[in-house]
């Protein structure tokens, strides 16, 4: 072991630092970082919750979400019946949109996907978790003309879904300068130049960015309802390890400590 | 046959109840012949604790499989949705499940680690190659689990990633369509398949496994172990008549196996709670989608265990094809010339190779990808004959022999990361360069193992006591 392990250990750190080099990822707007205290502010989860029944649950369903699991971020059921319940009246029941996905088909020319799992299937190892991609996403909209619903998307370039957050982000549009190819000078690309703001919107950015980051906070949580009590308990758990170890570690020694 | 023995008057009624069985089931002697009484060499080093970890982790699989298949439906229409299930409404269901998810991956770090133990030791030498061979039949059974298994969820890259491998089943000359639509049971991917999977995941392969596993270890503790100096210990006995360098598994490798165990845990926790997803290499992001028959993922890749294979697999085009054909030559020639054979023997080769070469060249290099990526598991049975090294363990053999190793290693983590990764231009050339290393290192052991200045092996093991 000895004189084996430093070389093998030295030719996988080697072998690592090659295929990370090779990953460099291009191409497309990169994600900002998702504010991740949110996920342990009960007070943002609720308010996601809220955000989420009245701008997404129209179209998008989360169907493995049950509505009284909401008790986990602290609401009550009458809580959840009175402000939350609007497609349903049993609060044991999944968050399912009444839209019919054949008319979503007619309408915006694809079924709105079920937003149970979305923050868990947009990570990306080169851009950033599913949360920094939901939190980029619902933050680039502007105005596009050339768009059936007049609406682009930075993140999500042609997006059949228009800003429907509209309203409390209020219009932008997006200015873009013409720049040379760095890999090939005979083409040029479009570079986004930033925002300009067309009319207001009910919250200013400051506001809007703590909106959206609410709801994707939400958005993160009813991926996984059980994550924080999976922390919670892996703290526990690894504690219990931690110490067994160093139990059987120096159990161990005292059997081995005669053999000569 | 044992003969009826009494207990003693005044034995315990435990001692008695042990009698009573001992002289109807051969407990006590299982016990010892497999554990109490099985003497192991006493220098083992770290690279031995991952046997009973795979053990471990195996039981770990079967014990949640079980829960698991309790709430899971095996129907294409509701599997995706019992899975989530499972995540949020079934009581625990989420420990399981991750216990299930990390559980796969693990058993792969862990069978790879206790694979190349065997190979840097000489593990699979005489007389230990029918353990190496049930070892390897066990990793077989352990692909087949894990591919299967991988379906069950029903999410987009369990879908697409079955869909891309049994279409390569179509590239078989001749029965090739047949065979893959008896793998599918319907002409893609579908309920059939996903039921099929499930009773091979849930009960036959898991019975092969089971039995493979007790072969493994029956046959380790007749032959007994292997140990790094790669000293038979049972040459020097002392007056009792066991090995001098050899302990009792119990207590020593017990209580060593715990701590092993422990340590082991402490880092499966550590990712089961706090990065289940392993990165995105344990459970994909793409995973978390259900199955959709229209919809292929704009990239398709297997599980991280897989990935070295499907780079060969991706590396056998038309010139890696044509580097074959002369690869053939070149060995044909070198036989001929070198290789010391008869008038007939020449002749054989030569047919042979021509053989070889015409038959690459007619079938779709697709096909040969399949026979690549399969070959390179099926070369591992090979190994105790493919040795030809004077001595068992690394420690002895000649200095450049540890680079040759790393330089395997090396390149087998890279078409790893390769098999990964969306096909490129500069990432094929590795990958090409990658399987003839892996085929290169095996094919032509029987002569670079011999090559070098070997150095002396002890009598004795050596041993710094702790």
């Amino acid at each position: 072991m000895k004189r084996f392990l430093p070389k093998f250990v030295l030719s996988l750190l080697v072998a690592f630092g090659f295929a990370a080099g090779a990953s460099a990822n291009e191409g497309g707007y990169a994600w900002d970082k998702f504010p991740t205290e949110k996920m342990s502010d009960i007070a943002a989860l609720q308010s996601g919750a809220k955000l989420f029944v009245n701008y997404c649950l129209n179209c998008h369903s989360a169907s493995y979400m049950r509505y009284n699991r909401m008790k986990d971020i602290g609401l009550t059921d009458d809580q959840i019946k009175k402000n939350l319940l609007f497609a349903t009246d049993k609060v044991g029941d999944v968050m399912k949109t009444n839209f019919d996905p054949k008319q979503a088909k007619d309408w915006l020319g694809t079924t709105p996907p079920d937003l149970s799992l979305i923050a868990r299937s947009r990570y990306d190892i080169g851009m950033g978790s599913g949360a920094d991609y939901l939190y980029t996403y619902l933050r680039t909209y502007y105005r596009d003309d050339t768009k059936a619903t007049g609406w682009n998307n930075l993140a999500f370039p042609d997006v059949a879904m228009p800003n429907v957050l509209w309203e409390l982000q209020g219009q932008r549009a997006a200015k873009f300068v013409e720049e040379k190819d760095h890999h090939d000078p005979s083409k040029k690309i479009h570079v986004f130049a930033g925002f300009e703001q067309l009319t207001p919107g009910k919250l200013d950015e400051q506001g809007y960015n703590e909106a959206v980051a609410d709801l994707v906070a939400y958005l993160q949580w009813i991926g996984e309802p059980a994550q924080a009590k999976r922390t919670q308990i892996g703290v526990w758990v690894l504690i219990f390890l931690a110490m067994l170890t160093l139990f059987t570690w120096r159990l161990n020694a005292a059997y081995w400590k005669d053999v000569k | 046959m044992a003969e009826f023995r009494e207990a003693p008057a005044n034995a315990t009624a435990g001692e008695k109840l042990l009698n009573w069985v001992d002289n109807r089931f051969p407990l006590t002697k299982l016990w010892n012949d497999q554990w109490g009484q099985y003497y192991a060499p006493k220098n083992f080093n770290f690279w031995y604790i991952f046997g009973s970890l795979a053990m471990l982790v195996l039981v770990i699989q079967i014990v949640t499989g079980i829960f698991l298949v309790m709430n899971y439906k095996p129907d294409a229409a509701l599997a995706f949705a019992s899975v989530e299930y499972i995540m949020r409404d079934v009581p625990g269901g989420w420990i399981i499940r991750y216990m299930h998810s990390t559980g796969a991956s693990a058993f792969f770090i862990v069978v790879y680690l206790h694979m190349f133990r065997g190979l840097i030791y000489g593990s699979y030498r005489k007389p230990r190659e029918l353990i190496w061979i049930f070892g390897c039949g066990i990793f077989l059974c352990l692909m087949a689990e894990a591919f299967m298994g991988y379906l069950l969820p029903w999410g987009q890259m369990s879908y697409w990633g079955a869909q891309v491998i049994v279409n390569l089943f179509s590239a078989v000359p001749f029965i090739g369509n047949d065979l893959s639509l008896l793998i599918r049971g319907d002409y893609v991917v579908g309920d059939a398949t996903l039921n099929r999977f499930f009773s091979f995941h849930v009960i036959a392969v898991p019975l092969v496994l089971l039995g493979l596993v007790v072969a493994h270890l029956i046959a380790l503790h007749e032959v007994g172990s292997n140990n790094p100096d790669g000293v038979e210990v049972k040459a020097k006995r002392g007056p009792d008549g066991h090995p001098l360098d050899a302990i009792p598994s119990h207590p020593y490798y017990t209580v060593h196996d715990i701590f092993g165990v422990s340590v082991f845990l402490l880092i499966f926790s550590a990712v089961m709670f706090f990065a289940p997803e392993g990165g995105g290499y344990f459970l994909e992001p793409n995973n978390f989608i259900e199955a959709n028959p229209l919809k292929t993922p704009s990239h398709i890749a297997p599980v991280w265990y897989f990935t070295p294979y499907y780079s060969m697999l991706r590396a056998t085009t038309d010139v890696m094809v044509n580097i074959l054909c002369g690869a053939v030559a070149i060995g044909a020639i070198l036989g001929v010339l070198r290789g010391g054979f008869g008038a007939t023997g020449k002749v054989v080769l030569v047919v042979a190779a021509v053989v070889a070469g015409f038959l690459l060249k007619t079938f779709d290099p697709k096909f040969w990808g399949v026979v690549v990526m399969g070959g390179a598991v099926i070369i591992l049975f090979f190994l105790p004959w493919l040795d030809r090294s004077l001595v068992k363990s690394i420690r002895y053999r000649p200095g450049w022999h540890k680079y040759l190793y790393g330089v395997f290693v090396f390149f087998f983590v890279i078409l790893g990361y390769l098999g990964s990764q969306p096909p490129s231009a500069g990432g094929n050339v590795v990958s090409q360069i990658g399987t003839l290393v892996y085929f290169g290192f095996f094919l032509l052991m029987p002569w670079w193992s011999r090559i070098g200045t070997f150095k002396p092996v002890p009598d004795r093991v050596t041993f710094a006591a702790h």
